[in-house]
C-alpha cells in the first residue's frame, strides 16, 4: 500500500524527545479516490435522476408523445394557481399528506417509546411480546391495506360489527384518517420500539444505579437518564418517522382509494397517479420538488428544535 | 499502484466512467418518443394464413375476472392449432394497470404486440402512436359497419384511419336477487321508474333495509352516464371542447342517485365494491353491475339466486352505458414485418371466435353472431334486444383522464354528500373544460 505509509518505521516505534517527523502526507487525490465508488453511484443513482427529474419538471412531458416543448417554470406556477386543475388537486393533495404526518407521527414517537420501556423489562416471555410487536412490520403494504379495508368496510366490515358502531371507516373523513393512522400504527409500531429498544440498551446501567444511589425515583430517572440518553436515537426517529409519513400512499391507495372524493390522496399519490397513469411527468416532476422542499424544510426544522435543546 | 496511475488519468478515467453511466442513464429515460418505426415497411394483410417465419406474439389484456379462463381456452387452442408457427405468450392484467403500463412498455420493447383495449381508448393510444392502423385487415376481413353496431365500429376510427377491430360489446346491467323479489311478488326487475321506485319501497317494507346500495367509486359513474343519457343529456361536444354533462339531464340523473339514499333504499358513503359484495352476500335486491360478473356470481355466489336485466329506464330514452373490447396491434410489433402480418392473422383468427367468446359474458360485436343459437340462449344476450340505447364513450383522446379527474370526482363528492349534485357538477365541468381544452392542444401536436 504505498498510498499511505513511507518505507521508514512504524510512528510508534520512536524514542521520546525525538523532534516528531511530519504525519505522512497523503496525496491531496487520496480521500477521493476512496469516496470514489460511492460518488459514482451516488451520482447516478441520485444525482443524475434529481436533475433529469429538474429538466423534466421544466417541460410539458408527456412520457409517450414525441413532442416535450419547454414552458420554463410554468408547472410550477401551475401548482401555485389555485384556478389550476393540478393546482387545486396537489394543494389538496399535500393538506392529506400534512394531516396525515401531524395526526401519525407524535403516536408514531411516544407509542413505541413506551412499548419499547416495557420490552426493556424483564420478565417472563419478553421475547414473544417482542415478536409480536413487530409481527406485523413484516407484512407488506398489500397485505395490510387489503385486509384492513375489508375489516373496515362501514357496511360490511368486521371492525364495526364487533364494536355495533356504524362508522364509514374508509368513505368518510375524519373517521377515514383515524382508520389510515390506526394501520399505519398498529403496522410500523414495532420498528421504531425496536430502534427505541436499541437505543435503551446503549444507556449505561451505571448513570441508573448512580442516580438511583442518589434517590432519583423511577419518573426522575426517565426524565434525567432515559430521554436524555435516547436523544439522538429520538433525532433519527423523528425525522425518519415524519418522513415515512410523509410518503404515505399505500394505505390510502389500498383502503380509501383516495375517498371521500379524493380528500385522503396523499401527495405522494398524486404524484404517482400523474406522472405514471397520466403520463404528465413535467407536473408530476414538478409537484416531487416542491414535496422534497417542503419536506427538507420540516427536517431542518427538527434537526434546528433538537440542537437548540442540546445548547445548556 | 501510484505509479502505474497517475492522478491526471486517473481522474480523466473516474471521469470517463461518470460520463458512460450519465449517458446510458440518458439514452433510458428517452423513452417513447415516437419509436414506432412506420409500418408501411410491412407488407399489406390480405387474408389466409400467416406463412412466414416462427414468431412469438406478445398479447395482452385485462380479463381478470370471470372471463379470464374463457380466453385462455381459446390462447391454448389457438397455439396448438398454429404451432410452430405462431406462439402466442399472453399477459393478463387488470385494466386500470395495464392502460398506463402499456405505451411506457411499448416504448421500451417490452411491451405486447398485440392486445385487447376499450373503445374509449383506441383515440387516446392512436393519439399517442402506441397503435398501427389495421384497415388493411378490415379490408381483407370484409368486415363492414353493416355487420357491427354502428358505434362500436366507429370508435375504431381515429383521423381516417381504423385502429381496431370490435370483439364484443359489454354493458351495465341490472342484476337482481330473486328471493327478495318473490317477497315482494315480482318475477324480475321492473323497467320503468314508478314500478322500480315501487319495488323499492315494497322491499324496504318486506324487511330488506337497504335493498339498493348506491356506490361513490366504480361504478358510480357508469350508472351516472347511464342515467345522463336517459334524461337526454350528452357527456361531451361532438368536437371535444366542451364538458355537456352538468346540464339539467346531469343534475337530474344524479340527483336521482343521491334521493336512493336519501330515501332510506341506500347506507349513506358506500365505500368501494361493497354494494357488490353485499350483494352477494343476500343484502341487497338490485345492482348495477357489469355483465363481465356473469361468472363470478355463476362462481362465487353458487348459492345466491339472481337474474339480470337492462338498467331500468328512469329518465324516459331508454340508454346504458356500454363499452366494447377491441383488438388493437401496436407499435412494438411494426419493428418487425413478420410480426404485423402474425399479429393481423391472429387478430382475424381470434375475430371470428366470437361465439365461443359469448360464453365468457359478453355479447358479439357481430350482429351475425348474436343471432347463433348457441348465444342466443345466454344470459346477457336479451340486454342486447334494444341495441339503440346502447351509449359509448367518444374516443376523445385523453377522455380517461377527464373522466377521472371532473366526472369521476363530481359523482363521488355528491353521493357522499359532500356536495350537492347541481354543486358538485358545476364544479366538475369547469374542471373538465380545462382539461379537455388542454388535452386539445396536447394531442394536435
Amino acid at each position: 500500500m504505498s498510498l499511505l505509509t513511507r518505507p521508514r518505521g512504524l510512528p510508534g516505534a520512536q524514542a521520546p524527545g525525538r523532534p516528531a517527523p511530519r504525519t505522512p502526507r497523503m496525496r491531496p487525490w487520496t480521500p477521493y479516490a476512496f469516496l470514489a465508488p460511492y460518488l459514482v453511484l451516488f451520482a447516478v443513482f441520485m444525482l443524475a435522476p434529481i436533475a433529469f427529474g429538474g429538466w423534466t419538471s421544466l417541460h410539458e412531458w408527456d412520457i409517450n408523445l414525441p413532442a416535450k416543448p419547454f414552458v420554463g417554470l410554468r408547472n410550477y406556477a401551475d401548482l401555485f394557481d389555485p384556478a389550476d386543475v393540478d393546482g387545486a388537486r396537489f394543494w389538496t393533495a399535500m393538506r392529506a399528506t400534512a394531516i396525515f404526518t401531524v395526526a401519525s407521527v407524535p403516536l408514531l414517537i411516544v407509542l413505541p417509546l413506551l412499548v419499547a420501556l416495557l420490552m426493556n423489562g424483564r420478565f417472563k416471555g419478553r421475547d414473544l411480546y417482542r415478536a409480536v410487536y413487530f409481527a406485523p412490520y413484516v407484512l407488506g403494504v398489500a397485505v395490510v391495506g387489503l385486509v384492513w379495508r375489508f375489516l373496515l368496510d362501514g357496511n360490511i366490515g368486521l371492525v364495526n360489527h364487533y364494536l355495533g358502531l356504524d362508522v364509514q371507516w374508509t368513505t368518510a373523513v375524519p373517521p377515514a384518517w383515524v382508520a389510515l393512522v390506526g394501520v399505519t400504527v398498529w403496522w410500523t409500531l414495532g420498528l421504531n420500539s425496536v430502534i427505541f429498544l436499541a437505543g435503551l440498551q446503549d444507556i449505561p446501567r451505571e448513570l441508573h444505579e448512580a442516580a438511583m444511589v442518589d434517590g432519583a425515583s423511577a419518573w426522575h430517572r426517565f426524565r434525567a437518564v432515559t430521554l436524555p440518553g435516547l436523544r439522538p436515537v429520538t433525532v433519527f426517529v423523528v425525522n425518519a418517522t415524519i418522513l415515512a409519513s410523509a410518503n404515505m400512499f399505500g394505505q390510502s391507495y389500498l383502503i380509501t382509494g383516495g375517498a371521500p372524493a379524493d380528500q385522503t390522496k396523499t401527495a405522494i399519490y398524486l404524484i404517482a397517479e400523474t406522472g405514471l397513469r397520466q403520463f404528465d411527468m413535467g407536473t408530476a416532476s414538478a409537484m416531487s420538488f416542491v414535496l422534497a422542499g417542503c419536506l427538507m424544510v420540516v427536517s431542518a426544522l427538527v434537526f434546528g428544535a433538537f440542537r437548540g435543546r442540546s445548547k445548556p | 499502484m501510484s505509479s502505474s496511475l497517475s492522478r491526471r488519468s486517473f481522474l480523466g478515467l473516474s471521469g470517463a466512467v461518470g460520463l458512460t453511466a450519465l449517458t446510458a442513464c440518458g439514452g433510458g429515460t428517452k423513452i417513447g418518443a415516437g419509436s414506432g418505426s412506420p409500418a408501411s415497411a410491412a407488407p399489406t394483410f390480405s387474408g389466409g394464413e400467416y406463412t412466414g417465419p416462427k414468431v412469438t406474439l406478445d398479447y395482452w389484456n385485462g380479463f381478470t375476472g370471470g372471463d379470464g379462463p374463457h380466453m385462455r381456452a381459446m390462447l391454448e387452442t389457438f397455439n396448438k392449432q398454429f404451432a410452430g408457427r405462431i406462439e402466442v405468450r399472453n399477459v393478463t392484467r387488470r385494466w386500470e394497470d395495464l392502460y398506463p403500463a402499456m405505451p411506457t412498455a411499448i416504448a421500451a420493447g417490452k411491451g405486447p404486440d398485440v392486445a385487447v383495449i376499450h373503445n374509449d381508448w383506441v383515440g387516446t393510444f392512436a393519439a399517442r402512436r402506441t397503435l398501427l392502423p389495421l384497415d388493411d385487415v378490415v379490408g381483407a376481413l370484409s368486415l363492414s359497419e353493416a355487420d357491427f353496431i354502428p358505434a362500436v365500429w366507429n370508435a375504431g376510427v381515429y383521423q381516417g384511419k381504423r385502429y381496431s377491430v370490435p370483439l364484443d360489446v359489454h354493458c351495465l346491467g341490472d342484476y337482481w336477487n330473486r328471493a327478495h323479489l318473490q317477497k315482494i311478488g315480482l318475477s324480475e326487475a321492473p323497467a320503468d321508474r314508478a314500478g322500480y321506485e315501487d319495488a323499492l319501497a315494497q322491499l324496504k317494507k318486506a324487511g330488506i333495509a337497504a335493498p339498493f346500495w348506491m356506490p361513490n367509486k366504480w361504478p358510480a359513474h357508469l350508472m351516472f352516464m347511464s342515467l345522463l343519457w336517459q334524461h337526454g343529456g350528452e357527456l361531451y361536444s361532438d368536437d371535444g371542447t366542451r364538458a355537456l354533462w352538468g346540464g339539467e339531464p346531469g343534475v337530474r340523473a344524479l340527483s336521482w342517485m343521491v334521493e336512493q339514499i336519501d330515501k332510506g333504499f341506500s347506507p349513506a358513503q358506500v365505500a368501494q365494491d361493497s354494494q357488490y359484495a353485499a350483494f352477494k352476500n343476500d343484502k341487497v335486491s338490485f345492482t348495477w353491475d357489469g355483465i363481465w360478473q356473469i361468472n363470478d356470481l355463476k362462481t362465487n355466489a353458487r348459492s345466491l339466486q339472481w337474474g339480470l336485466g337492462p338498467v331500468p329506464n328512469i329518465g324516459g330514452t331508454a340508454a346504458v352505458w356500454s363499452s366494447s373490447h377491441n383488438f388493437v396491434m401496436t407499435s412494438q410489433a411494426g419493428k418487425d414485418g413478420d410480426k404485423v402480418q402474425a399479429a393481423k392473422f391472429f387478430i382475424d383468427h381470434m375475430g371470428r371466435l366470437s361465439t365461443e367468446w359469448a360464453k365468457a359474458g359478453m355479447i358479439p360485436a357481430r350482429n351475425s353472431a348474436r343471432e347463433d343459437p348457441a348465444v342466443a340462449e345466454l344470459p346477457q344476450i336479451r340486454l342486447a334486444a334494444d341495441l339503440d340505447s346502447f351509449r359509448f364513450l367518444p374516443a376523445l383522446p385523453g377522455v380517461g383522464d377527464v373522466q377521472s379527474k371532473a366526472l369521476e370526482l363530481a359523482v363521488a363528492k355528491a353521493v357522499l354528500k359532500q356536495a350537492s349534485p347541481s354543486e358538485a357538477l358545476k364544479e366538475g365541468v369547469a374542471t373538465a373544460n380545462k382539461l379537455l381544452a388542454d388535452n386539445k392542444r396536447k394531442y394536435a401536436r
